[in-house]
């Protein structure tokens, strides 16, 4: 269901996005920063890192202060002995493992590879089945390292191993039941976050057989209308706080779209069902693992459309699945304008400043439409990883954004080189730079104003409602700009 | 393996990076993979650097693993010797690029041959020493290389100074109060009448090293960082060095009369007497003395406090507190394995026991076992206190952000002495308040009705809302709740269903 390749653009000469590679020396999180908003997402995991004192010392200073609430992850420190093979690796994980059982006794304990362990190439995937077996206890693998990936590719390297745990719905048989199932479930709020049942819940859990766990288990979605379901089943994929995923869902609902799960789920043991006549779709651009794991492994549609970040990414995200589950969209224009309409103060103070964005989350193409859409000039978008398959609709919408709003196309920079980039903000002395916290400083030194990349992976920033976080986000630079402007003296040198 | 939630001290790189960044420009690269490079992060955010910090990565990455990385780093290095013309380019490993074991000494060697700039190796075993070690051996490393460098083109100045002089060893980036305790070092010395020659690494420059045996002296003025340094030049020079922390009245104190012995020393002729300097010292400038002795400090007498940190300050803070204010400290303990044995000879007799670990849960635990009235620990301990009703002073690296002070807060010397007082305390009294407030029922006996200012009479919230209301954190629940509450009003709502409540966000962000 990859959608066709980037559309011709029209009018406008003949330009369309130009796309570069540079050195790859630029900074990023190492993606086992992923952790941080894992093991809060989903509620019953342990998250065990595999590495060295430099992805804990990593992880400590880069996750402050998450890390004094007994949070639930560890890491596994390698030591010498483990590094030259004098300890067996199987035996150590096999000890930490039943220690967290012991302590914290989670749902699911995911491993998280990192640069050492491929680099003496510690065999996870093949040990975690067999400590599975042994300790009770489903571990997933996932190779969130540095040597592959960047920051919040390490959620993607977690989901995609969490995809093949979600129970198929070949296995179960009866779809028409699940379905059932779904739908009755459909209708009742997030019980397991309820405080007083969330308890039975669990034990209900424990004395059901597989069957009926399926049924029961697939609660994340909220539908208070409780529409008859015309569609095939929906689930979307994506680590959300749980608000946010309440908002996109009931937001489908409005169309009469029934979600059925999330990939993550608020517990591991709520994993979606998933099967062939399954669509899946994507909420944020740096899934493409995830994607591709969901329709090679799990055989599942996938729709390909923009990503909800913005009012018009939220509607073009919208209607891209109504239309493919066969749905006519109702109001969402209207919406979409009340929005814009409601962001009103913050456009003014946006409209025709330049942005360049460094690049390091994978977030950047989907801001950029945005803040194009917002009346921005795009200069350059840098970004760690460009999949053209899985951001096709989203390539497509930020150059038809470009043309539409009659802007330049922004050079795209995929590994870009710090180094160069900072020459190049030198030259072209952008209203905003969106970048890392290790060059946010020196930059305002230099009197460019920054805003950090990082706060953008963690702020609320999809859906209708969240566009306003986004600017305000993007506008705070500028209006301490405006603040500290009212007095004539520039009081840093 | 070991299982590990929070490390004291970080990976060896960093100890590394640390001394090549103080120094001005000198350049280091890491071998690393992707994401490494998070001291850059550090040392922007922490100590409010102004100026991009002058490290790189040459990364590691799939290509590298298949290919070496020789072309890669030789590129690297000769790229930044054209792009920064830095007077060192330092490569650094980290605990990953270490066990590829290549030849990292081989491109530095080809890549010295292109480029103007210097080139070293850090020499550290990322697996066998610390952050602390690493930024001890690096220093050294640097020094030994400059002064050996200096004596081949015959450059050297061993000529003394005429007037006496010392150089200041282990003064560096993101330790803890380091830069304010070196203006209160040079103020001191500046009062005995002694020059500073070079204080590395902070601010030093590499080409300046060769001027090292100028000076009549060192001083180390933390343990952690620079010894290797003193001992090494004593060793080439016969230069002599105090290691004494002059921190606290008494310590202070030994430190000068150190420094006097050495003068006396070298110049046989001259005799330095810094006695009456102490006194007044003591007296006028340092309140800490008279503080002691006044009545306040009287009830912290035998109060039991917990010390942990790094060396030199755990040990200092202990002695302060029992030689200085009769406070009893039921634990003293330290993070610094490596120096483990120094550390019991030198608080031996000032605690009840010693705690030599590295692990913050043992730690924890000792402070929950003896309940102190008071913490002097890191970052990690101040956690610790909150979680147990417990107030905590901050003497020792690792720390946060709020350990980079704008204002001037010295640990050393006799204004350090000050703000150590105040900082012991402070801690104290807030726990002395926080006990009387709970034996007294709190300042307002009144209890507070409600916080909110509507009433929620009228409105009804279905379960699934307050559910939801329910999840949102608590600072800001409330403001959510009013919100919602006045969108239902204003539009005739009578049921608060989930729906109702996006609609009201929706609204409320217009």
């Amino acid at each position: 269901m990859v959608s066709s390749a980037v559309p011709k653009s029209r009018g406008f000469g003949s330009e369309t996005l130009k796309f570069e590679c540079e050195t790859g020396n630029y900074h990023t999180f190492c993606p086992i920063s992923c952790v941080s908003w894992l093991y809060q997402k989903i509620e019953d995991s342990f998250f065990l890192v595999i590495g060295t004192k430099t992805c804990g010392y990593f992880l400590q200073n880069a996750l402050g202060v998450m890390i004094f609430a007994e949070p639930r992850y560890a890491m596994a420190e390698l030591e010498e002995a483990d590094i030259s093979a004098q300890l067996n690796d199987y035996k150590e994980l096999k000890r930490l493992c039943l220690q967290i059982k012991r302590d914290r006794n989670p749902s699911v304990i995911v491993w998280i590879g990192t640069c050492t362990t491929e680099i003496i190439k510690m065999d996870l995937e093949g040990m975690a089945p067999r400590l599975e077996s042994e300790i009770g206890i489903p571990i997933v693998v996932a190779r969130a390292n540095g040597l592959d990936y960047a920051f919040t590719q390490g959620e993607d390297t977690v989901l995609a191993s969490m995809a093949c745990r979600c129970p198929d719905i070949g296995e179960h048989g009866n779809i028409e039941e699940i379905k059932n199932n779904l739908t009755i479930e459909g209708s009742k709020i997030n019980t397991d976050v309820l405080p007083s049942s969330a308890h039975q819940t669990c034990q209900n859990l424990d004395d059901l057989g597989p069957n009926q766990k399926i049924g029961l288990s697939t609660t994340t979605s909220i539908s208070l209308s409780e529409p008859k379901r015309t569609q095939p089943p929906l689930v979307l994929f994506g680590s959300l706080p749980s608000t946010v995923v309440n908002v996109l869902t009931l937001e489908l609902n409005k169309q009469g779209i029934i979600v059925d799960g999330w990939l993550p789920a608020q517990r591991y043991t709520d994993l979606p069902v998933l099967g062939e006549n399954v669509y899946v779709c994507g909420v944020n651009p740096f899934l493409s693992r995830t994607a591709m794991t969901l329709m090679r492994r799990k055989k599942c549609k996938l729709i390909n459309a923009p990503f909800p970040i913005g009012p018009d990414g939220t509607r073009a995200w919208i209607e891209k699945i109504c239309s493919v589950l066969g749905v006519t969209p109702v109001g969402l224009e209207e919406r979409e304008t009340k929005i814009w309409q409601s962001l009103e103060t913050y456009l003014s103070l946006v409209k025709g400043k330049s942005v360049f964005f460094m690049g390091d989350n994978l977030l950047e193409l989907s801001l950029a439409r945005f803040l194009t859409r917002c009346g921005m000039i795009v200069y350059e978008c840098g970004v760690p990883y460009l999949d053209k398959r899985y951001q096709a609709s989203e390539i497509a919408l930020l150059e038809q954004t470009c043309l539409e709003q009659n802007v330049p196309m922004p050079r795209i920079v995929e590994k870009p080189d710090n180094y160069y980039q900072v020459q190049r903000i030198r030259e072209l002395q952008p209203d905003l730079v969106i970048t890392g916290m290790a060059l946010s400083n020196p930059l305002e030194a230099r009197g460019i104003s920054t805003k950090w990349s990082v706060e953008f992976t963690f702020a609320q920033i999809h859906g209708f409602a969240n566009s306003k976080d986004v600017l305000e986000l993007v506008t705070r630079p500028l209006r301490r700009n405006m603040m500290q402007s009212t007095s004539n003296k520039t009081l840093v040198k | 393996m070991k299982l590990a939630y929070w490390m004291y001290a970080g990976p060896a790189h960093i100890g590394t990076l640390r001394v090549a960044s103080s120094f001005k420009n000198v350049h280091a690269i890491m071998h690393a993979p992707l994401g490494d490079d998070y001291f850059n992060v550090m040392r922007s955010m922490l100590e409010r650097e102004r100026d991009f910090t002058p490290v790189t990565t040459s990364i590691v990455d799939r290509h590298v693993l298949a290919r070496g990385s020789q072309e890669k780093v030789v590129e690297n290095i000769t790229r930044k010797d054209k792009e920064e013309v830095p007077d060192l380019i330092l490569l650094t490993p980290t605990c990953t690029s270490s066990i590829l074991q290549e030849d990292l000494q081989n491109f530095v060697d080809r890549a010295a041959m292109e480029s103007k700039s210097d080139v070293l190796l850090a020499d550290v075993n990322h697996y066998r020493v610390n952050e602390l070690q690493a930024a001890d051996r690096t220093l050294e490393q640097i020094v030994r290389f400059y002064i050996e460098k200096a004596k081949k083109q015959n450059t050297l100045s061993v000529t003394k100074t005429v007037k006496p002089s010392v150089n200041i060893l282990g003064i560096f980036t993101l330790g803890f109060h380091n830069q304010h305790d070196c203006r209160e070092l040079k103020i001191l010395l500046n009062q005995l009448g002694i020059l500073v020659n070079e204080v590395i690494p902070e601010g030093g420059s590499v080409v300046n090293l060769k001027n090292l045996p100028q000076a009549w002296f060192n001083i180390v003025p933390y343990r952690e960082v620079g010894l290797m340094t003193a001992v090494y030049l004593e060793k080439e020079f016969q230069m002599p060095y105090v290691d004494t922390t002059p921190m606290g009245i008494v310590q202070t104190e030994t430190f000068i009369r150190k420094v006097a012995d050495i003068l006396n020393q070298i110049e046989k002729n001259n005799v330095y007497n810094f006695d009456q300097y102490i006194d007044e010292q003591t007296a006028y400038v340092s309140q800490a003395a008279w503080f002691a002795r006044s009545i306040d400090c009287q009830n912290l007498t035998n109060k039991k406090a917990v010390v942990f940190g790094d060396a030199t300050h755990a040990v200092a803070m202990t002695k302060i507190l029992v030689r200085e204010m009769g406070i009893r400290v039921a634990c003293a303990g330290t993070y610094c394995q490596h120096d483990a044995d120094w550390f019991r000879e030198q608080v031996w007799g000032f605690c009840d026991e010693v705690l030599i670990t590295d692990d913050h849960t043992q730690v924890g635990d000792m402070i929950a076992r003896i309940e102190p009235s008071a913490i002097f620990g890191t970052q990690m301990e101040r956690h610790v206190g909150k979680r147990l009703d417990i107030p905590c002073g901050v003497i020792s690296a690792p720390v946060h952000i709020q350990n980079f002070p704008l204002g001037y807060r010295p640990f050393l010397g006799y204004e350090g002495t000050n703000q150590i007082a105040d900082l012991v305390y402070n801690s104290f009294t807030l726990g002395m308040e926080d006990h009387l407030l709970e034996i007294f029922g709190g300042h307002d006996s009144k209890e507070v009705i409600t916080k909110s200012l509507s009433t929620d009479s009228e409105l009804n919230w279905t379960v699934e809302a307050s559910s939801e209301l329910n999840k949102i954190p608590g600072f800001v629940r409330g403001k959510v709740k009013r919100n919602t509450e006045k969108f239902a009003r204003q539009n005739n709502i009578t049921t608060i269903s989930i729906d109702v409540m996006y609609a009201a966000k929706e609204s409320a962000g217009a």
